[in-house]
């Protein structure tokens, strides 16, 4: 299968991005890693006119403390994320979870704002950065502008980036102390998660004294599980996350696919829930 | 047309490409490199597994562009120059680690990359490791004796 022909840019820096993707208007797609876009280039599923390799401008890669925040360029792979000392001592959430995205081919070259950006609510690293609280910040000809990650998943494969707006880096607030989990189900394992759930647990005299949790592919945004969350406080063993869990599907829209029904979704959602509550929790 | 500059098994090209050119393409029709197979061209199976610029890619997912100014090694430069084998490559014969051999290519291009890293895994760390190359005469198993193999390790047959 051959991509549909189109203008090729390649700027040096992230000024210079900009300037291609607001002259393009909104014919212009960003490349990142391209683990997303070449392969809908490749099904003809998009048709951009201009399309704007950001793989060669160095200052969107590579990860540094700022204060209380992990700051993580959006070019950064997710190979290197999953190397990366600071983002497994600050961030671990984000480190395992990336660990299962695909396989490590496409690890070498998808990147995190890549697979942020695009957006895709079976993409498992939506869910981690919002349920991380995460901020995503952007830099368009007006400037710069953060995002918090509830606002940024607009709809399916729909952010809030305007067509003129470079996702530059990602802003987690550490979570060290943190207990963490994601826990997915594929039918193989470099498949899209049919449900995944990334949990943040924060513990207080072996209770739970705050807990977040993420949701992959329950709806055309990731989720976050807030009934469970809320339910969580103060839960002090397996059989109160067990009953949290069981609010996990509530206020959610599944899909339809060739993989599940909208009620076997919500069904693994109750049940990955528990799994990765329980897990992060140090529970299981 | 773009201009590219790209190193590929030890052998430097110039050439005018489309900028929708993928690297797998360039690889088999522009340079003749044939022994990278297409296989699902979907990015799902790893047959076209090549190593760029140090790390193992999937070429059908990957412009030829954006191997500008790299390096690219396939399965075709893996041999010495007198045609000798790499272990590797030896302990795929030796183990009997393929049938039809269309996912031969990706397969050692992926456990190549595996042992640069991992230079004596477990048989679960290989089985990860593959987890993105398909082979289709389920011959997973003695892939798996192959690349243990490879590192030194004793493996029963």
């Amino acid at each position: 299968m051959i991509p549909p022909a189109f203008e090729y840019a390649r700027p040096a820096d992230v000024d210079e991005a900009v300037r291609a993707l607001a002259d393009a208007g909104e014919e212009a797609k960003v490349l990142a890693g391209g683990q997303s876009l070449l392969p809908l280039l490749r099904l003809r599923l998009a048709f951009p006119e201009l399309v704007v390799d950001v793989g060669r401008i160095a200052e969107l890669r590579g990860v540094r403390e700022d204060g209380d925040s992990l700051v993580i360029g959006a070019m950064t792979t997710h190979h290197d994320v999953i190397r990366d000392p600071l983002v497994r001592r600050h961030a671990g959430l984000l480190a395992a979870a990336t660990a299962t995205v695909a396989d490590p081919a496409v690890r070498h070259r998808g990147t995190l704002g890549g697979s942020l950006a695009h957006a895709d609510p079976a993409g498992d690293l939506p869910a981690v950065v919002l349920a991380m609280d995460g901020e995503l910040v952007a830099q368009g000809p007006a400037g710069r502008r953060t995002i918090p990650a509830r606002q940024f998943f607009v709809d399916y494969l729909q952010s809030a980036l305007e067509p003129d707006e470079l996702l530059v880096e990602v802003r987690l607030p550490k979570t060290d102390g943190w207990g963490f989990h994601y826990e997915k189900f594929h039918r193989v394992a470099q498949a899209w998660a049919i449900v995944g759930v990334a949990a943040l647990v924060r513990r207080d005299n072996g209770r739970v004294a705050e807990a977040r949790v993420g949701l992959t592919n329950m709806g055309t945004t990731p989720l976050r599980a807030t009934a469970t969350e809320e339910a969580l406080a103060g839960a002090g063993d397996a059989d109160a996350v067990a009953r949290a869990a069981e609010s996990a599907a509530v206020a959610t829209q599944p899909s339809r696919d060739t993989s599940a029904s909208p009620e076997y979704r919500a069904h693994l959602a109750r049940v990955l829930a528990k799994r990765a509550v329980l897990a992060a929790a140090g529970m299981g | 047309m773009t201009r590219v500059s790209v190193k590929v098994d030890g052998t430097n090209y110039e050439d005018e490409v489309e900028p929708r050119l993928l690297l797998i393409h360039y690889l088999r029709d522009r340079l003749g490199l044939t022994g990278t197979p297409v296989g699902c061209d979907t990015s799902n199976c790893g047959a076209c597994t090549v190593d760029l610029d140090g790390e193992s890619v999937k070429s059908c997912s990957v412009l030829a562009v954006q191997a500008d100014g790299g390096e690219v090694t396939t399965v075709q430069g893996l041999a010495g120059e007198d045609g000798e084998w790499t272990g590797l490559q030896r302990a795929f014969h030796e183990r009997h680690a393929l049938q039809c051999g269309y996912c031969t290519p990706g397969m050692i291009m992926a456990a190549r990359d595996l042992l640069r890293d991992n230079p004596t895994p477990t048989s679960d760390e290989v089985r990860h490791a593959l987890e993105g190359n398909l082979c289709r005469c389920t011959g997973y198993q003695n892939i798996v004796r192959a690349v243990l193999a490879a590192s030194g390790q004793e493996v029963g047959t």
